[in-house]
């Protein structure tokens, strides 16, 4: 009998493949011995996985830290930009708290608000933290507050005479309003809610769809809160929360009485430790979310946890609207302070401050030169000066954040000022042998192919306007089962059936902000986002 | 000063009344400068790649399929007539061929085509776009090398005119433009186009000589004074000589009449006659690494059109109807255009499905239906041409379907509750 080749081959592979089976097993099975004997759990050891689920597991990447029973959502698709100018990471004491002469809020921050709301207090009033500032002539029922005490400085309008800002004078020493608090044990549902709109912490709580101040004539299905904001160069709310973990479970406990459903708290797996205010939090129904940006918008979340569908209402804080709602009812005080983290290439030094909402940013920006005048000759050879914008300072972070100028307010949601150099620059050959470095998944750029590099963000569009070309881009930064390209087709063409059914009732701008960020033709999905959801609003 | 002076590029501007001027003028300066166009609604950030770089890097791809079928050019001829025979005799002959016939192809297509672009461009008052840089170096690759330069440039006419302003400009088209041309030639001067006459340049066949026109005898006194072989007219055939393809061959006697003329290892070198762009299989799979390594072209749409060709080039080989059927799959990847309309013709992303479920059933009927034709279709020699053509015209339908399924999911959860 003669062997062939390749039989002899085959049977060789064979051999070895079986040789390195029965060495895994066997040390597999020593190593469990050797944890028996010392007194350790031999399921913890070993060299082969398990069982077949753990196996799955290792595959899905259930970090170590996240609990085993523990509700986990790994998202696979998303985009860190890395940029430079992250605030430090400091222990909670060292971050300095600072204050402002004056603080605004700003009817705009409200999507969908009447341009001019009715003021309710007049130039000169003292006003407390929490004292009514002014309702939507809409919906009077939701009433707006001060965040600060001290005298209402003036109302900053803008075109067609709608209000800007509503600026107060700020005392300092910070005097609060004082409150009737209702007994959260007996309080029913129209007590409570009627408490939170008189209160002014109403317009911390939003609903999806159209991300509007919720509506409290409609409880909601459920109630999210995310605990962590993946989006470039954010503060962590670990630390607004330190020191307040009493006040956060609080807000949690006043949240569960105003929705017949669950209140569900998503925590950050990616991180080994995050603070036990959200890992503890009671009464809630809890998960875990892995994944990179945009797994910390509350969007992403609602659609893997218990999506909207049409007809539905969900709500959704942040950690900052808890923890007002938890103050209010711990200590009695409207009080917004919160961390707020100045960041950006720009600013000096990248900091973390403690502030109130509202602040005004004029002592932070004051070093930066934000404007420089340049000279160039015109089409006669004359030489021209112009004043030319150097750097932009956004309330927000500087994907969905909204441009301020340099005496300008941080938004009623934002806890982040940025800071971007202008790109208003032209570039020898850009698009083929790009001089500048932006972060990007491309991989014909070398910024795609090695992944831990920060860049010096700037404003430059980095190409021209073109129609949609390139498909399937946008799902690989968006983590939902989801057809962005079509949605956003489907709303410029006013298809409103087709929008609901592709799901733009699930969305708001921030989703969608990364797969504007990485779309070749530059189109402006944000913007086309909100007019759909205004459409459909509108449409009633 | 200088030519990459923003400066004096801008001091040249011509008024934006005189539109195509201005269009011109704006086309030349956003392909020398990135503009400076800064974000105003929406992100204040945004990612660095555009249309431009997307689409000069699959230009890029393509440029071995270039050297390699300029080369291939001036090799079949002299296989015609005889000498230097082997690869690299006389390279500086074969080059001169290849580029003296490949240069005029790409000049007019690229003439033609942009001209029609930045004609429309100027009428409708929008920049100049990108979307044809890609289209006029495939136009070249996807022609026989004897193609007279009239007809190429009525049916890029054609194509551009009907296949893509009509339709709206860069990314509304239906079709792909550069496939479109090529059916037009293909149905409009049929004789002249397929058979066995087009792949071999410089000959006249009637006589059975080399027949050199003056692009080529204008090189002899250059090569003489070097020492070099020159062009000599009038060098008679070799006595069996035919132009046929390898499919021709295979339609006749199956893949045992296709090695009789040619080794797999040259179908996949690329010395044999066909297309400029599709004879080097190496230098196409160079191609398909570079779009795949840089994420440019869908590696879905490429593998379920692989998959398509090799399954039904399986159920062929089963069925054994005749010589065609019993050609081995995989050597069907050998022979023709089918791996040069899997890199770069069913990769068109305006072309094809835009959802990824989409992409694989549209792959794989590309793959499906191109090999039905080539194989079971006496008239045509070549199928991914009518194949890319018939999907693109069904990829909508496809991309409803599957969006229309994410519909219909949502509102069964809605329902649900």
């Amino acid at each position: 009998m003669s062997l062939t080749l390749t039989t002899g081959l085959i049977i060789a592979i064979a051999f070895v493949l079986l040789f390195l089976a029965v060495l895994t097993t066997l040390s597999d099975g020593l190593v469990k011995m050797a944890a028996k004997q010392n007194g350790q759990d031999p399921d913890s050891f070993g060299v082969l996985p398990n069982d077949v689920p753990s196996l799955m597991k290792m595959r899905k990447g259930r970090p170590n830290h996240v609990p085993k029973d523990a509700n986990f959502v790994a998202l696979k698709r998303g985009f860190n930009i890395r940029l430079l100018g992250e605030a430090k990471e400091v222990l909670d004491t060292e971050i300095p708290t600072v204050q402002s002469s004056t603080y605004a809020i700003k009817p705009k921050d409200f999507i969908g608000m009447m341009p001019i709301p009715k003021v309710v207090v007049g130039e000169g009033d003292n006003i407390k933290a929490g004292d009514v500032l002014f309702y939507d002539k809409q919906r009077p029922e939701i009433k707006y507050a001060a965040p600060v005490s001290g005298e209402m400085l003036r109302i900053q309008r803008g075109e067609k005479r709608s209000i800007n800002e509503v600026v107060i004078l700020a005392d300092k020493e910070m005097e609060y309003r004082q409150y009737d608090l209702p007994d959260l044990n007996t309080v029913s549902y129209e007590q409570l809610s009627a408490f939170l709109l008189e209160s002014g912490a109403w317009p911390f709580i939003r609903q999806r769809p159209f991300d509007t101040v919720a509506e409290h004539t409609m409880p909601p299905k459920a109630i999210f809160v995310t605990t962590f904001d993946t989006a470039p160069l954010a503060p962590s709310f670990d630390l607004t929360v330190k020191g307040r973990e009493a006040e956060f479970q609080k807000g949690l406990d006043v949240l569960t009485k105003l929705t017949a459903g669950k209140v569900h708290v998503s925590v950050n797996a990616n991180e080994p430790k995050t603070s036990t205010a959200f890992t503890n939090a009671t009464g809630v129904s809890k998960h875990w979310i892995k994944g990179a940006h945009p797994a910390g918008n509350v969007g992403i979340q609602i659609h893997h946890i218990d999506p909207v569908n049409t007809g539905d209402v969900v709500w959704h804080l942040d950690v900052h609207g808890v923890l007002v709602l938890g103050t209010l009812f711990t200590k009695g005080i409207f009080d917004t302070r919160r961390v707020v983290a100045l960041t950006g290439s720009e600013i000096d030094e990248p900091r973390l401050v403690y502030a109130h909402q509202g602040i005004c940013i004029e002592n932070f920006v004051a070093n930066i030169p934000t404007k420089e005048e340049v000279i160039h000759t015109n089409k006669e050879g004359e030489a021209v000066k112009t004043i030319r914008r150097a750097v932009r300072l956004v309330s927000g972070d500087p994907l969905t954040g909204t441009q301020i100028d340099e005496k300008g307010y941080l938004g009623f949601f934002d806890d982040q000022l940025t800071t971007i150099a202008e790109g208003d620059y032209y570039e020898l050959f850009g698009w083929l042998v790009p001089q500048t470095g932006h972060p990007t998944i491309k991989k014909s750029f070398p910024a795609g192919l090695v992944k831990d590099v920060y860049y010096k963000a700037d404003t430059q569009q980095n190409g021209e306007y073109r129609a949609f070309v390139v498909s399937g881009e946008y799902e690989q930064v968006l983590p939902m089962d989801l057809y962005p390209q079509h949605l956003m087709k489907a709303i410029k063409a006013n298809d409103y059936e087709k929008m609901e059914g592709l799901g733009i009732l699930e969305l708001g701008e921030e989703d969608i902000a990364l797969c504007e960020y990485v779309c070749t033709s530059k189109q402006p999905l944000q913007k086309i986002l909100r007019d759909g959801l205004d459409m459909i609003r509108e449409q009633g | 000063m200088g030519l990459f002076d923003v400066e004096f590029w801008k001091k040249l501007e011509p008024s934006k009344e005189k539109k195509l001027a201005h269009g011109v003028y704006d086309g030349i300066f956003t392909f020398l400068f990135k503009p400076n166009e800064v974000n105003h609604s929406g992100g204040h950030i945004k990612g660095p790649m555009d249309l431009k770089r997307l689409m000069i890097h699959v230009v890029l791809a393509m440029q071995l399929c270039y050297v390699i079928g300029a080369y291939n050019i001036g090799y079949q001829h002299f296989l015609a007539i005889g000498e230097h025979t082997g690869l690299l005799e006389a390279v500086h002959l074969k080059l001169a061929m290849g580029l003296m016939q490949l240069l005029p192809i790409f000049v007019v297509a690229n003439a033609v085509g942009l001209g029609i672009e930045f004609y429309f461009a100027a009428q409708k008052g929008h920049p100049i776009e990108e979307g044809y840089l890609v289209t006029g170096a495939l136009i070249p690759l996807i022609m026989p090398p004897d193609i007279p330069l009239w007809m190429l440039a009525v049916s890029v006419i054609f194509a551009v005119m009907l296949g893509k302003e009509a339709f709206g400009g860069t990314g509304m088209n239906v079709v792909n433009i550069a496939l479109l041309a090529r059916a037009f030639i293909f149905f409009a001067y049929p004789t002249e186009i397929s058979g066995d006459g087009p792949w071999i340049t410089a000959v006249d066949v009637e006589n059975g000589v080399a027949d050199y026109s003056w692009t080529h005898t204008m090189f002899n006194g250059l090569f003489e004074s070097l020492g070099w072989a020159t062009f000599e007219q009038g060098t008679p055939l070799i006595k069996d000589f035919s132009g046929a393809t390898a499919l021709v061959y295979a339609k006749n006697g199956g893949w045992e009449a296709v090695t009789e003329h040619f080794s797999a290892w040259q179908l996949f070198m690329g010395g044999v006659p066909g297309s400029i762009g599709e004879t080097s299989k190496l230098a196409i799979l160079v191609g398909i690494v570079i779009l795949l390594a840089l994420g440019i072209a869908s590696w879905r749409i490429m593998l379920s059109m692989a998959i398509g060709i090799a399954l039904t080039g399986m159920l062929f080989n089963a069925w054994d109807f005749n010589a065609y059927m019993s050609v081995p799959w995989y050597n069907h990847f050998l022979m023709g255009g089918a791996l040069f309309a899997l890199a770069f013709m069913a990769t068109d992303p305006v072309t094809a499905c835009s959802t990824n479920r989409g992409k694989w059933i549209y792959g794989f009927f590309i793959g499906f239906f191109g090999l039905v034709i080539r194989v079971m279709n006496p008239a045509y020699a070549e199928g991914w041409m009518l194949a890319i053509l018939l999907m693109n015209v069904f990829a909508p339908t496809i991309d409803f379907y599957v969006v229309d399924a994410n519909i219909s999911k949502r509102l069964k959860r809605a329902k649900a509750k």
